[in-house]
């Protein structure tokens, strides 16, 4: 550190959450939203790895056209697990009831959020649900898709579908439970002077977030009850030999599914949102529009989802109008993108671990987004529809987008949650394994998509192998990827530098108070007498002394 | 907001019994609607008796009546939602056409595919 001789030793503090109390009971009864969150990231890291091993098993197998390692079945098996561990296990719930559960209320400076033992509720229900999904992972697992598309799902599938439907719709709860929270704890719990246009944009995304969970996460619950109530007890819905309508199946399906999708990338937005001016150490660009764009990619995205039917016997009339309603989605997204770049015009900008994670994001949500727009067209729709080019599409978006703002903001806040810093130059290294794993796994599948390989198949024409050989290479290359960041971030957990209060610096709330904060959070309640992102009228960030000495402030542990 | 907003409002419990009354004596007319052949009215008056039930039960059970402004707010949001999804979703049913291009009534859709089994 080039500034060591002039700063002070930093030390832990005393107190904090995690020495508060101690004990197995003092963790599995906590109503402290840090530590619920802690508990989340537990159970959402173990169904990552759950789902990565799934994934891995797909890659492998598919190493070669005619797949040496599983059985078609098993295949079928296979990929749908991954999806429903990875969906509905891992993305939904991974920066809402993590980071949101972690930032929220220190964000907004409040003590907790508005109903703390909800939130301990939520994650028992999302425990039970998980439980109930993995039991059906091990009694034969599951081949219906992550989409259980009816009438596989209701009539022919001899795979373990009920108990992961229950499964599901137990957790769909804790969705609704975790959303509830946020919303009601940012509408009364903000500090004196925290007015709606200088609550943080991470804030902002996860309102907009909560409205789709709240708005959605119903409609799939009853969906997969009554997908659940035709196979178990014959009940006509969706099967036509008993006059049901498939299609009504995946229209329901799909006005959760679509939107879970700005469930999973809302998120990531708002922490993108954060990453970017704290890095280019600038002021947000257009901050009410990119609050209004987060509002306006919840709304407009309930508004799409039958562009995933197109190709099913829905009207064409009905298939033009979500088209169009698809291409007004990019509006929202790109005035975000736009507005990202332009607070990076000009910034002074420092490439620590999380921006690179940020950068990330940018050039694959950018990717993944334009290539949606390929997918939302009537016309390229019919050639490349249910082939590996929308698999690399949703993997872009999903990975690309959604899991680089996720670990882009643990980064970031993993001084705040443990009062430690990560090894900066291992970091910045496997955000560079990451990004090129991801690449090269995910980018030789839009060729093969556009080739015409159809996805969900266990054996493909041999001219595809080099591009399917290319996607298993960046796989084990993005595992370890993967792994670097889960072990590093552990042993910095417990024995990294001593973070300080601060160490970016930050502007938002919860950088005032000391890392790991109090069970309280705050000694007293804070009040907002500055603007967001504001870096120019902030002495207490002391920057006006690095400034005066010319001395770029150290970050991580460099 | 305000402490007035927060007090519950004390419902007498005659409202309560003239409600169930109501929503019972609603139930024995869905019923004999059941046995009545209105054609195509079939389905209307037995959704228009069901949603003139629910709104008792949301307006009196669940308090929306004496709820604040900002309840209501929420309900009439869900039920916008709901608007949506089945709006949305009908301007397939009502706009879709069989193999031969030849437009159908909505009332076909789940008769076609039976008939095409057999």
């Amino acid at each position: 550190m080039s500034t060591a001789a002039a700063a002070p030793v930093k030390t832990m503090p005393e107190h904090h959450y995690l020495n508060a109390t101690y004990g197995i009971r003092s963790w599995l009864l906590t109503v402290d939203h840090k530590r619920i969150a802690l508990l989340y990231l537990a159970s959402v890291t173990f169904f990552f790895f759950i789902g990565g091993f799934f994934a891995m098993m797909i890659r492998l197998h598919l190493l070669t056209p005619s797949g040496y390692l599983l059985s078609a079945d098993t295949y079928n098996r296979m990929f749908t697990m991954h999806g429903v561990a990875m969906i509905f296990f891992f993305l939904i719930p991974s920066i809402p009831a993590v980071l949101g559960n972690f930032l929220i209320p220190l964000m907004i400076g409040a003590k907790d959020l508005a109903f703390p033992k909800i939130n301990l509720l939520s994650w028992y229900v999302y425990v039970v649900g998980g439980a109930f999904t993995l039991y059906s992972m091990v009694s034969g697992g599951l081949d219906t898709g992550w989409t259980f598309y009816t009438p596989l799902s209701t009539v022919y599938s001899n795979s373990a579908v009920a108990p992961a439907v229950v499964g599901i719709f137990i957790t769909g709860f804790s969705s609704i439970l975790t959303g509830l929270n946020f919303l009601v704890t940012i509408h009364t719990m903000r500090a004196p002077g925290m007015t709606w246009f200088r609550l943080p944009m991470f804030v902002w995304a996860h309102y907009a977030t909560s409205i789709v969970m709240i708005l959605g996460t119903p409609v799939i619950a009853i969906t997969l009850a009554l997908a659940g109530m035709e196979r178990l007890f014959g009940l006509g819905f969706f099967n036509p030999a008993m006059g049901g309508d498939p299609i009504l199946f995946q229209h329901l399906f799909w006005f959760y599914s679509h939107p879970a999708v700005y469930i999973m990338i809302l998120p990531a937005m708002g922490v993108i949102s954060e990453l970017i001016p704290t890095f280019a150490r600038k002021q947000l660009f257009g901050y009410h529009f990119v609050a209004a764009a987060s509002l306006a990619i919840a709304v407009i995205g309930f508004l799409v989802w039958t562009h995933h039917m197109f190709l099913t016997g829905q009207s064409t009339y009905a298939a033009l109008v979500f088209s169009f309603l698809t291409f007004l989605v990019a509006i929202p997204s790109a005035v975000k993108t736009f507005n990202w770049v332009a607070t990076l015009y000009g910034g002074s900008i420092s490439f620590d671990t999380p921006m690179l994670y940020a950068f990330g994001f940018l050039g694959l949500f950018l990717i993944g987004g334009l290539t949606g727009l390929f997918l939302g067209c009537l016309g390229t729709d019919i050639h490349i529809h249910d082939t590996y080019f929308v698999v690399a599409h949703f993997h872009y978006i999903m990975v690309g987008g959604a899991i680089m703002g996720y670990l882009g903001g643990l980064h970031f806040w993993w001084p705040k949650m443990t009062g430690r810093m990560y090894p900066e130059w291992l970091a910045r290294i496997s955000a560079l394994i990451l990004f090129v794993g991801f690449n090269l796994t995910f980018f030789p599948q839009f060729l093969l998509g556009y080739l015409g390989m159809p996805r969900r198949y266990h054996v493909y024409p041999p001219e595809f192998q080099v591009y399917n050989v290319m996607s298993t290479a960046g796989a084990s290359i993005l595992a370890i990827g993967y792994l670097l960041p889960m072990i590093y971030l552990t042993w910095a957990a417990f024995c990294g530098k001593v973070a300080g209060d601060n160490p970016w610096p930050a502007t938002g709330l919860e950088w005032k108070t000391q890392s790991p904060p109090l069970t309280e959070n705050f000694e007293v309640t804070p009040v907002v007498t500055w603007e967001p992102y504001d870096f120019h009228n902030r002495p207490d960030l002391g920057l006006d002394a690095v400034a005066a000495n010319g001395v770029v402030p150290a970050h991580g542990d460099d | 907001m305000s402490e007035q907003e927060h007090s519950e409002h004390i419902v007498p419990p005659a409202t309560y019994l003239a409600i169930i009354l109501t929503l019972l004596f609603l139930t024995g007319t869905t019923i004999w609607a059941a046995f009545v052949n209105l054609g195509r009215f079939n389905i209307v008056v037995a959704l228009a008796i069901a949603t003139l039930k629910a709104t008792l039960v949301v307006l009196f059970f669940m308090h929306a009546k004496y709820s604040p402004k900002r309840t209501k707010l929420i309900i009439l949001a869900g039920i916008f939602w709901l608007a949506l999804l089945l709006g949305m979703t009908l301007s397939d049913y009502i706009t879709r056409v069989d193999y031969r291009g030849v437009r159908f009534p909505i009332s076909q859709v789940s008769q076609q595919l039976p008939a095409q089994r057999g």
